[in-house]
């Protein structure tokens, strides 16, 4: 027997739940941005298993969005890792729980 | 596809990434967080998009990873994540997951096996990329640069 679309989609909606959860229950920011990473890799196996399942593998659609996707990603986690930095440096803390100056 | 290595990838990949969730200290969490993305790109390789999958343990692996064990070591101050745990998150997460496995199982569609196909080569992906692609390609480029001078800027020191 040999691995179906659902298998796949399965273990894919199981990672993006994971990294739900470290973005809804973690109080560091780092692990927020972790989170936000599994979401997004959730979604490029995703776009890689529909194309490996679709009638017409052979034009390389998804292949292509999953490489923009990860290289978007990067940019993310960057501009995401270097946010944390200057708040850090700013208030001292990266738990996003005392982050709460602009709280009416 | 092997379904041996299926499962033991997927156990591999979902128990790393709950370790990385769940995990108080956050060096142990970010090593996990790493290993994660190699379960995730050896998923890459099974589907025959190696590639993609080189590329992940590129820039997840090689990169990302490296940058945020370096962001913890800077923000040494708090290196565990102590609190009670939030227990509304846990239910909102299980709650959006119970929705997807019920969408997933309930369409029949989907329950199909691979079609053959012949390897996709990094030719092939070159080729594509400077051709249907090109144009996508330079946007991600801005993209970069644009990220790359942002986060300068963002953790230069403050002038006073």
């Amino acid at each position: 027997m040999t691995p179906t679309l659902q298998l796949f989609l399965i273990v894919s909606a199981t990672l993006f739940s994971i990294g739900l959860l470290a973005v809804l229950s973690r109080r560091h920011a780092i692990f927020i941005l972790i989170g936000i990473e599994m979401m997004l890799a959730a979604a490029n196996l995703n776009f890689i298993a529909f194309w490996r399942f679709s009638p017409h593998p052979q034009s390389p659609t998804g292949v292509m969005v999953a490489i923009f996707s990860i290289a978007i990603a990067a940019a993310e986690a960057a501009v995401g890792l270097a946010l944390v930095i200057a708040v850090y440096r700013h208030y001292r803390t990266t738990n996003v729980d005392q982050l709460d100056q602009l709280k009416g | 596809m092997n379904s041996i290595a299926f499962v033991a990838i997927a156990i591999l990949t979902l128990a790393a990434a709950l370790a990385a969730a769940t995990l108080q200290k956050l060096m142990h969490a970010a090593l996990s967080f790493a290993m994660t993305f190699v379960g995730v790109a050896a998923f890459f390789f099974l589907l025959g998009a190696e590639f993609v999958g080189l590329v992940q343990v590129f820039v997840y692996v090689g990169a990302v990873a490296v940058l945020i064990v370096f962001t913890i070591l800077l923000t040494r101050r708090d290196v565990e994540d102590t609190g009670r745990p939030n227990w509304g998150g846990a239910i909102i997460a299980i709650a959006v997951f119970g929705g997807l496995l019920w969408a997933i199982l309930k369409t029949q569609t989907l329950a199909i096996a691979a079609p053959p196909i012949e390897p996709l080569t990094v030719k092939r992906v070159g080729d594509v990329l400077m051709t249907d692609y090109v144009w996508p390609l330079q946007c991600v480029g801005l993209l970069l640069t644009a990220a790359l001078i942002g986060a300068l800027i963002l953790v230069m020191e403050e002038k006073r």
